[in-house]
């Protein structure tokens, strides 16, 4: 059972660490060694960086159907959220009425547990989000 | 040098469950259980949290009340009595999550309801020796009782954190004092998913024996009566018990009132004294003086004397939610919905098909 | 760079196939290409086969050795090549038949697509499906496949109006279609309503927007122009075969209601074949969900922007509508076993382009168009096929 797919993520999974690049300002998550629109010049001129972990909901979906690692906690609201920082990530949302999830709403980073590898296996801790409010 | 808090965070999860619907399932009397308690309702932990997942929680929101640098923090332990694993510990996970450094000592400690104490003592000792600058001491637990047993009406989840240090103190920690004895009257054996209890044995010979210990030992070693302090805090198994060990102490009702949460959330084990020295904190003033006493089976309390600093005027506690805006946030469930989120239906076992 | 021709097609019946293993089926539709071509096996140049996951649905890689094995053209020892790009797996192996074709290299190639999805549970299906998407950033936080375009879904109704009716209607068009393809796993017709109150898989999208997980194969039989008359006299031309690709995860494109990959390959498909939307009469559509067709029948350059719900709702995809959308089924009702879409999708095209597409025919048709879309929309080919 491999462990280091998932373990050498871990500081973008718990911290959110993301790359800047230094010639445009693009940010990236998770981090990149390139600048996708600057591609050469970038080289060199990442920057390290943890974004807020705040963000507003880009869309979404309640999901009734899910991955037996979900099998508990369906129904969830699955979305997209817009960071401030302009990346944009995909997780679950929770502690939210379903019915009141609405594109625009504010939302932030906080850990949770997002599988495990069995009950014997390694247990992956990660970001969903949180209502701001 | 002077010991003491640098700061602190807490964290409840927000499902709860009344001693009444349990009842309602067992076939018991959940009213008479609930008012014998004294527990109105106890927090249930979602199946994405953990032990892990709350003491971040509680550390992240202790670091943001702080300018303190993570990277500065030299140990971190967290006391629980359900680590998520067995072997491979809980603070490394916290320890990374809240951006330490590599540099640092970790280690899970264990002694039922009392671990988050022990870990507080712990990082006293290595502040105050020089060793480190900072100690995290988490207190957390997502502990269990067996589906009918008495236990199940109150044992539930949540954590506090603590940074210990030696400057920019909002508390200092002026003395400790711990009774240990070899007292089994609650404990849970290697593999199973339950613990077991003497019953009526961890009473008077465990829970009362040991803090009136540890509490009079500890106000002979800081020569303090019961009236020198404006708050109390004693483990709180259910409503009850801290009600009559205070009494016995000396202490009365209103000393312990804002410590007291145990009949909101049930008993949050490790992080019961935590949580109830989170509450006081939330809320003293410069100068006033705080008892605590932990207890934890098998069995030992732990006793600290607290005094506030002027630093808890300028302290940035609005950073973080306050216990008691923690605690607004309740939803409801019913026994099926809790059995579901705490593992206890079984599930189809093997790989998926 | 050369014209290439199709001279044979050839499919299976797609479905849950249990009395056929991936062999059989592989086997089953190349056999039939051959035939409808009429060619001999040492005719036959290379192979080229389009699979998404036959390694985790059946334990079994190499699965181009394989078919060349058993379809009998191993002897000859051609080259044979597994082309994988998830769902755009079909379309994407017919690029690279029609490249080895075009450039000279082969005269005449068998291109087939097969995927054998029913030998494993649902859940580990949809567990394979998910590898499509980005498993680091989307799947291990909780995103399905039907989420993501339950997502796409939601913001193209958000920023364009488009209803679940609309939705919906592409589902009751598409299962329309089905019932009069002997091939289509569903050939039953449905109403709206059987849609819109099925039960829910990821909001807005329910059990009908969404295609079946399937068995199948299709082949088809690509030749130099030049040549394809020895073989047949309806050759149909394969006018362009554009690709393009996109982020892997959907939150890293800038616009989820569009797939930019659809939108550059159909670009160059029309320019190379000196062709514009209007031009088409019959298109086959990726509608592994139904915002998936619309977001194509917009991303082609059929309709306007936002406009796509509208359309199929006014009747302007139907047979008899200036552009006939999903004559097959689509992957909706035809089926969608994952490898073989792209290129039945070919298959139907040439059917129509030849008039023998029976009560799908859509009258007078000269000109075709595939999309074939892998994952959501990182890849995207885009063949354009002409009668002659």
């Amino acid at each position: 059972m491999s462990t280091a797919r998932l373990w050498r993520e871990n500081p973008s999974r718990y911290n959110l660490a993301a790359s800047k690049c230094g010639v445009c300002g693009k940010v990236f998550f998770p981090p990149r060694n390139v600048c996708s629109t600057c591609h050469r010049k970038s080289i060199g001129k990442m920057q390290q960086l943890l974004l807020s972990g705040e963000g507003e909901v880009y869309s979404y979906s309640v999901v009734h159907e899910a991955p037996s690692q979900f099998e508990l906690l369906k129904p969830y609201v699955l979305a997209m959220a817009r960071m401030d920082e302009g990346v944009m990530l995909t997780s679950q949302l929770i502690d939210v009425d379903p019915k009141k999830v609405e594109i625009g709403m504010r939302v932030k980073t906080t850990l949770r547990k997002v599988g495990e590898d069995g009950p014997a296996g390694v247990i992956y801790y990660g970001y969903k989000f949180k209502p701001i409010t | 040098m002077q010991v003491g808090i640098v700061s602190y965070g807490a964290y409840v999860p927000h499902y709860r469950i009344t001693p009444q619907e349990i009842g309602r399932v067992w076939g018991s009397d959940g009213e008479l259980m609930s008012k014998n308690l004294l527990i109105f309702s106890k927090s249930v932990p979602s199946p994405d949290e953990d032990v892990i997942t709350i003491s971040v929680e509680a550390a992240r929101a202790m670091m943001k009340r702080t300018k303190v640098d993570p990277k500065l923090i030299g140990a971190l332990y967290v006391g629980s009595e359900s680590h998520p694993y067995a072997v491979k510990p809980s603070g490394t996970i916290v320890a990374e999550a809240i951006l330490t450094s590599p540099n640092i000592t970790v280690a899970d400690y264990e002694f039922a309801c009392k671990a988050g104490t022990a870990a507080i003592q712990t990082c006293m000792g290595l502040v105050g020796s020089g060793m480190v600058k900072y100690g995290v001491a988490i207190g957390a637990d997502t502990s269990q009782g067996a589906p009918g047993d008495p236990l199940e009406y109150s044992a539930s989840a949540g954590g506090a954190a603590y940074l210990i240090g030696s400057e920019d103190l909002i508390a200092t920690l002026n003395h400790t004092f711990s009774y240990t004895t070899d007292t089994p009257d609650f404990w849970r054996r290697e593999g199973q998913p339950y613990p077991s209890h003497g019953g009526r044995f961890t009473g008077e010979p465990a829970y009362f024996k040991h803090i009136q210990a540890a509490g009079k030992g500890l106000m002979n070693l800081a020569n303090t009566k019961p009236t020198d302090y404006t708050h109390a805090v004693f483990h709180q198994p259910n409503g009850k018990f801290p009600a009559r060990v205070a009494k016995q102490l000396g202490f009365t009702d209103k000393q312990i009132e804002v410590g007291l949460l145990t009949p909101q959330i049930g008993n949050t084990y490790s992080g019961a004294v935590p949580l109830g020295l989170a509450a006081i904190l939330d809320v003293a003033q410069p100068g006033e003086r705080i008892f605590v006493v932990a207890y934890g089976s098998g069995a030992g309390a732990d006793g600290f004397d607290i005094t506030m600093t002027d630093n808890i005027a300028n302290f940035n506690r609005g950073a973080a939610p306050t216990v008691k805006e923690i605690l607004q946030n309740r939803t409801m469930i019913d026994y099926a919905t809790y059995a579901k989120f705490r593992g206890k239906i079984r599930m189809q076992e093997g790989e998926v098909s | 760079m050369r014209e290439v021709a199709i001279i044979g097609v050839g499919d299976t019946k797609f479905g849950e196939l249990w009395d056929m293993g991936f062999r059989d089926i592989g086997i089953a539709a190349g056999l039939a290409a051959v035939q409808d071509a009429n060619l001999a096996a040492e005719e036959i140049d290379a192979l080229y086969v389009g699979n998404m996951s036959a390694g985790r649905f059946i334990e079994q890689e190499h699965v181009a050795a394989l078919i060349a094995d058993y379809s009998g053209l191993a002897r000859d020892n051609i080259p044979a090549t597994r082309i994988e790009a998830a769902g755009a797996s079909g379309g994407l192996a017919l690029r690279q038949g029609y490249l080895a074709v075009a450039s000279g290299m082969h005269d005449l190639v068998v291109v087939g697509g097969a995927e054998k999805m029913t030998d494993v549970g649902d859940a580990m299906a949809a567990e394979i499906q998910s590898s499509s998407m980005d498993q680091q950033w989307e799947v291990t936080f909780g995103a399905t496949f039907p989420a993501l375009h339950a997502m796409i879904a939601r913001r193209h109704m958000h920023e364009f109006g488009t209803t679940r009716e609309q939705l919906a209607s592409v589902a009751v068009l598409n299962h329309l279609h089905g019932s009069m393809n002997p091939k289509a796993q569903f050939q039953r017709a449905i109403d709206l309503k059987t849609v819109l109150n099925a039960p829910p898989v990821a909001e807005p999208l329910g059990m009908f927007d969404c295609a079946p997980s399937s068995d199948g194969a299709a082949a088809v039989v690509l030749c130099a122009m030049e040549k394809a008359r020895k073989h047949t006299d309806k050759p149909i031309k394969i006018l362009a075969s554009t690709q393009a690709s996109d982020t892997l995860a959907l939150h890293a494109r800038s616009d989820i209601t569009s797939f930019k990959a659809t939108q550059v390959a159909a670009r160059r498909a029309f320019k190379l074949a000196g062709l514009e939307p209007k031009d088409i009469q019959v298109a086959e559509v990726h509608d592994n969900f139904t915002i998936s067709e619309i977001l194509a029948i917009e991303d082609l350059g059929f309709f306007p922007k936002g406009q796509g719900g509208r359309a199929v709702v006014d009747g302007q995809v139907s047979i008899g509508a200036k552009v006939a959308v999903n004559t097959s089924g689509g992957l909706k009702a035809r089926g969608d076993p994952i490898g073989a879409t792209g290129v039945a999708q070919v298959v139907e095209i040439v059917s129509q382009l030849r008039g023998t597409a029976g009560k799908r025919q859509v009258a007078g048709a000269r000109y075709g168009l595939a999309q074939n879309v892998g994952g959501t929309g990182a890849t995207a080919v885009v063949t354009i096929l002409g009668a002659t």
